[in-house]
């Protein structure tokens, strides 16, 4: 969606203190003399900065907030541009979206920083902006950003589908109810245009503290985040709550107690710049030649080497909620694609991994994602950044067995087991009871929508918890859904229905008993692994179908008829026949048609390559993903 | 002047009754492999014209206020003799004009082109020259001056004997005058008279195709071409089709049509032996089964496509070539460079093998053992495709006998989902024949002959 002409809203607000700073702390420097106030960035790579010439008093960590294409990169690369921080052209579009996937589809998967310098009534401040993703799936990015900060920015697209709706009276009077933030403290602005984002750097001084942390203190650096360089490493961006760190220092992982030695530090501009040292207060990067992102554990404290604090709360680690097969599609590719794994979890630490293997599929792993965009993701990042190609299975969510079978007991050393893979799903008969997780989900939307998003919940499942109205117009619903019903589209599905207006955000809520069955697709007899999956009973039949028609339109057809079934056991409760192509062979080939024609069959040749094969039968790669996305109107 | 009395021998192999052809150019035999016979090689000539552009055509034409026939027609003489002193070919098997609408060009242009390539190289008497025309400008007097030009073979067309179908497809003639043209045709050219004809029209019955196909059948001579309906990405109706104006033909009707149209030809006495060609008393188009045996072929004109060996510039390797698509830029070049020729690629012997087997098994005759032999000397039909148990013969789409390769009448209709599977056999068989190191000058590719070998003649 366009951003062009929207009229945003903005307001900066004060947020309580971070719980995890220290007391109030004296500033230890005076006002800089003037020759301080020079922007010492200006040489990047050579001279290293120096940042004691930015006090604690002067120095802003903030975040951006918004919902899903609600232009938040766009303000960020506004804000970005103002502070001088990166050139201003025309080619400046979600900056700090640095990953091909994020550019491509217009999101923010990573969260990334940025240290602006700004000069506000004669005072050199430094303000570090933490951009966090929009999407659910990645909130647990955006609660480490946030322990970063002292305070945010919210955006609220005051825009109506139609940008001649554009309404900011009442968007600001909503905000005022659901948020109790001043009507006068909201900013109106379009970041695309440039319009008032000034305005928006001067709030932020004003409004958001400066961390309350004293240079003093012995050092105590929050782990927000982490990358992995070839070259040098684990590269993890730390918040300073307290003392300084320079290259050299010999410091502490409060978590894994490892002692290493400093190699460089700096702050985020977006890119590395390398400083002097890190104050109190301050925000950037510290290499200190950890080799894997498991030893820079987001939410970790570091502090120096004999001088032991207090660690930071950290965080609760990601939970992933789907769990998927991933395997090569060509089995001497295994080693090829176990170290592509290996280094892009280390840059997406909330992936988890088991290696797993399968009659149909061969060797290869069981992964667990936050959710099915990251999901996605996560595949077209191997595929982006590592060219590698995979056969990915159905997701699923963590489903539980209690088990009655004295046997399977024993084999499992316990009754209850956690199924994480549908071909281990155990049998009816040995099973007493089968559990499915749940969440709770809060919706909040335009009231407008609220008919088809209570039938949209009915049809997945979902029991109504709590409804209420925030204004005159928008409604808050509250909903326990089964996990499985919302993994896989009704974050789109929402979205679709309610023209981008509703929102969806959810939390864990424990198991709940449930009537599971495994289901799986036959091509032509032979089941299909990818998409054998765990469903409801009662959804059994429609799943069935639905996946039936939609793999009919996902094969091509080919030489001879393929039966396409859904079976719950021996017993087949769905069926397509994709019928055999007859005639298939083009019309005209003469000596200009030659050469065009070669090449579309040695393209055909190459595809036939990578297709995947069930029995006789030749499925494009991306067929079965298609097929498990289930459109809303379908 | 040798040109001159090449008009007059074919003019009088012409007049000869039947289908005359003279010997050894026959299509009903394959010319005997090249490292024995001179150099031969047929010729395309393409005229970019057209009065009206037909809604379905995405062909290289052009619709020009006025032409400049004798600027045409000089960079067409001049690029003639260019490409056959270039490819050094000794003996032409055949000439089609085609485009555009060549007919409408003057039979002044078709002589003189004619004349250029038989002062070029040897252009037998009997030696096969079509000419496409539409039946809006076929005049019997504008056809015996293309016939007194040296043309012997005229393929109409005709698309379809129903006026409704021929307004859909942009056609610029009626049904009767197509019959008009064909009849005046037939007396012009006994014998050596195609027509075109499209099935697979939006909204076209089975009914209706069968009835359009019995009054070709009263009205037709011994060749027939059937082309089921492409639509091409960016023609007027592709573009009503895509946007819902027009149904699109569902394939199991095209598939009957195919079929009902296959039983209705082969009982009147028709080989089916190309996927769209159909032919009776032997009169098999010469020039476009040269296409389907990957023999050479000289593209001359704008966008016309060639496969030759440039001989005459040392060149030992055949080439994919093409000429300049826009008629004024191709001009120019012409005029410039003597030809206008706007990309080579040299094909390499993996290359050409795939050409062999994806164009010869659209005939019936598919791939003999002696051309595939021409072309891959040291990995024979039996070693890449013989595989005991090889599924596609096994499922009754292929034949692998002493004939070599080819389609059964189930597997032609179907070849383009077979052939995917085939190139990918014979690239794997080609890669295990030659294993080692990566190319360089220490590889043998199986099929690769050193220096100047036979695989193209000499």
């Amino acid at each position: 969606m366009a951003l062009a002409g929207r009229t945003a809203m903005w307001w900066a607000r004060l947020r309580s203190p971070c719980p995890c700073a220290a007391p109030l702390c004296l500033p230890p420097w005076l006002l800089a003399g003037p020759a301080a106030c020079e922007r010492l960035y200006s040489s990047p790579g050579k001279e290293k900065l120096d940042m004691s010439t930015y006090p604690v008093e002067n120095i802003r960590n903030f975040s951006i907030i918004a919902h899903v294409d609600h232009g938040k990169s766009t303000l960020a690369d506004r804000l970005l541009e103002i502070t001088g921080t990166i050139a201003k052209t025309a080619h400046n579009k979600q900056v700090l979206d640095k990953l091909q996937v994020e550019r491509e589809r217009g999101i923010t998967v990573k969260a990334q920083s940025a240290s602006l310098f700004y000069s506000h009534e004669g005072v050199n401040y430094l303000l570090n902006l933490i951009d966090t993703p929009g999407h659910v799936d990645f909130s647990y990015e955006v609660s480490r950003s946030l322990s970063a900060c002292q305070g945010v920015i919210l955006v609220v697209d005051a825009n109506e589908i139609d940008l001649k709706h554009a309404d900011p009276e009442r968007v600001e009077k909503q905000i005022e109810k659901l948020f109790d933030i001043p009507i006068d403290e909201c900013v109106r602005i379009s970041a695309k245009q440039g319009t008032n984002v000034e305005k928006v750097l001067q709030k932020i001084i004003e409004k958001i503290p400066p961390p309350q942390c004293n240079t003093a203190d012995p050092l105590k650096a929050l782990v927000f985040d982490s990358t992995f360089d070839h070259y040098r490493g684990v590269i993890a961006n730390i918040a300073l709550f307290g003392g300084e760190i320079q290259k050299g220092h010999r410091i502490v992982s409060a978590h894994t107690k490892k002692r290493y030695e400093v190699n460089e530090v700096g702050i985020l501009t977006p890119n590395e710049q390398s400083t002097h040292k890190l104050y109190a207060g301050q925000v950037g990067y510290v290499i200190a030649g950890m080799k894997e992102v498991t030893e820079a554990q987001i939410g970790d404290t570091l502090f120096l080497h004999k001088q032991p604090v207090e660690p930071l709360p950290g965080f609760k680690s990601a939970k992933p909620m789907v769990f998927a097969g991933m395997y090569p599609v060509d089995q001497t590719e295994y080693n090829n694609l176990k170290s592509a794994l290996e280094k892009l979890t280390l840059n997406d630490s909330s992936v988890t991994i088991h290696r797993d293997s399968s009659l149909a599929l061969g060797a290869g792993w069981r992964l667990g994602f936050l959710g099915l965009l990251h999901m996605e993701v996560f595949n077209q990042r191997l595929e982006q950044e590592y060219n590698m190609s995979v056969i990915l299975t159905a997701p699923t969510v963590p489903y539980k067995a209690i088990l009655s079978s004295a046997k399977l007991i024993k084999e499992h050393g316990k009754a209850e087991i956690t199924i994480i893979n549908p071909a281990q799903f155990p049998d009816k008969i040995s099973v007493s009871e089968y559990l499915e997780p749940t969440v709770l989900g809060t919706i909040v939307t335009p009231q407008e929508y609220i008919g088809k998003i209570i039938v949209l919940c009915q049809d997945r499942r979902a029991v109504q918890k709590d409804m209420l109205y925030i204004d005159e117009h928008r409604v808050m619903l509250k909903y326990l859904f089964p996990l499985n019903e919302i993994v896989l589209d009704f974050y789109d599905a929402l979205k679709s229905l309610s023209s981008g207006y509703a929102s969806f955000d959810y939390e864990d809520a424990g198991y709940q008993a449930a009537d599971l069955i495994k289901m799986d697709i036959l091509l032509n007899g032979n089941p299909v692994e990818e998409l054998a999956t765990i469903i409801h009973s009662d959804k059994a039949y429609a799943t069935g179908k639905r996946l039936c028609e939609r793999l009919k339109d996902a094969i091509p057809r080919q030489l001879f008829e393929i039966a396409i079934q859904a079976a719950i056991g021996k017993r087949i409760i769905a069926r397509e026949t994709l019928k055999a192509y007859r005639k298939n062979v083009v019309a005209k080939c003469y000596g200009g048609d030659i050469t065009r024609r070669m090449k579309l069959l040695k393209r055909q040749a190459e595809g036939k390559k990578l297709m995947r094969k069930i029995g006789n039968v030749e499925v494009p790669r991306d067929a079965f993903i298609r097929v498990l996305k289930r459109e809303p109107d379908k | 002047m040798a040109a001159r009395g090449w008009r007059r021998a074919a003019a009088i192999a012409a007049a000869r009754p039947g289908p005359g052809r003279a010997p050894g150019v026959g299509p009903a035999s394959e010319p005997a492999p090249e490292a024995a016979a001179p150099a031969a090689a047929s010729v395309y000539v393409h005229w970019p014209y057209c009065r009206k552009r037909c809604s379905y055509c995405n062909f290289n034409t052009y619709l020009v206020p006025a032409v400049d026939e004798a600027a045409v027609r000089a960079c067409l003489v001049q690029e003639t003799h260019t490409l056959l002193q270039l490819s050094q070919v000794k003996s032409i098997t055949s000439v089609f004009f085609g485009g555009g609408t060549p007919s409408l060009a003057s039979p002044g242009t078709i002589a003189a082109v004619l004349e250029a390539v038989a002062g070029a190289a040897h252009l037998p008497a009997g030696a096969e020259v079509t000419l496409e025309a539409n039946p809006s400008s076929t005049t019997t007097q504008r056809l015996a001056g293309f016939k007194a030009a040296g043309i012997n073979r005229l393929s109409i067309g005709v698309q379809s004997l129903d006026d409704a179908e021929l307004r859909l497809l942009g056609r610029e003639h009626t049904a009767t005058e197509a019959q008009a043209a064909v009849e005046a045709a037939r007396g012009l050219f006994p014998g050596r008279t195609s027509i075109d004809l499209i099935f697979g029209l939006p909204r076209q019955s089975l009914g209706a195709w069968t009835q359009r196909l019995e009054a070709a059948l009263g009205l037709c001579d011994d060749h027939i071409s059937l082309y089921q309906l492409t639509l091409e990405r960016g023609t007027a109706l592709a573009a009503q089709v895509l946007g819902g104006a027009l149904p699109v033909p569902p394939q199991d009707l095209l598939a009957d049509m195919y079929q009902a149209a296959r039983t209705t030809l082969v009982a009147a006495g028709f080989r089916h032996y190309e996927v769209s060609n159909f032919a009776r008393k032997g009169a098999l188009s010469t020039h476009n089964l040269s296409y389907w045996r990957a023999e050479q072929y000289i593209g001359v004109g704008p966008g016309a496509h060639g496969r030759f060996v440039p001989r005459g510039e040392g060149g030992c390797s055949r080439e994919a070539r093409v000429q300049v698509l826009e008629p004024i830029a191709w001009m120019r070049a012409v005029q410039s460079r003597g030809h206008g020729t706007g990309k080579r690629v040299m094909l390499s012997p993996l290359e050409q093998l795939e050409e062999v087997l994806a164009l010869g098994l659209r005939t019936d005759e598919g791939i003999p053992p002696e051309r595939w032999g021409r072309f891959s000397p040291h990995l024979s039909l039996e070693a890449v495709f013989g595989a005991p148990g090889q599924a596609l013969q096994q499922q009754g789409w292929m034949v692998l006998d002493d004939g070599g390769l080819r389609c059964t009448a189930r597997g032609l209709a179907v070849l383009d989902a077979l052939l995917p599977d085939l190139l990918c056999q014979l690239q794997r068989a080609w890669a295990a024949a030659a294993p080692g190191p990566a190319p360089g000058p220490g590889r043998k590719d199986p099929g690769a002959v050193s220096g100047c070998g036979p695989a193209e003649g000499s």
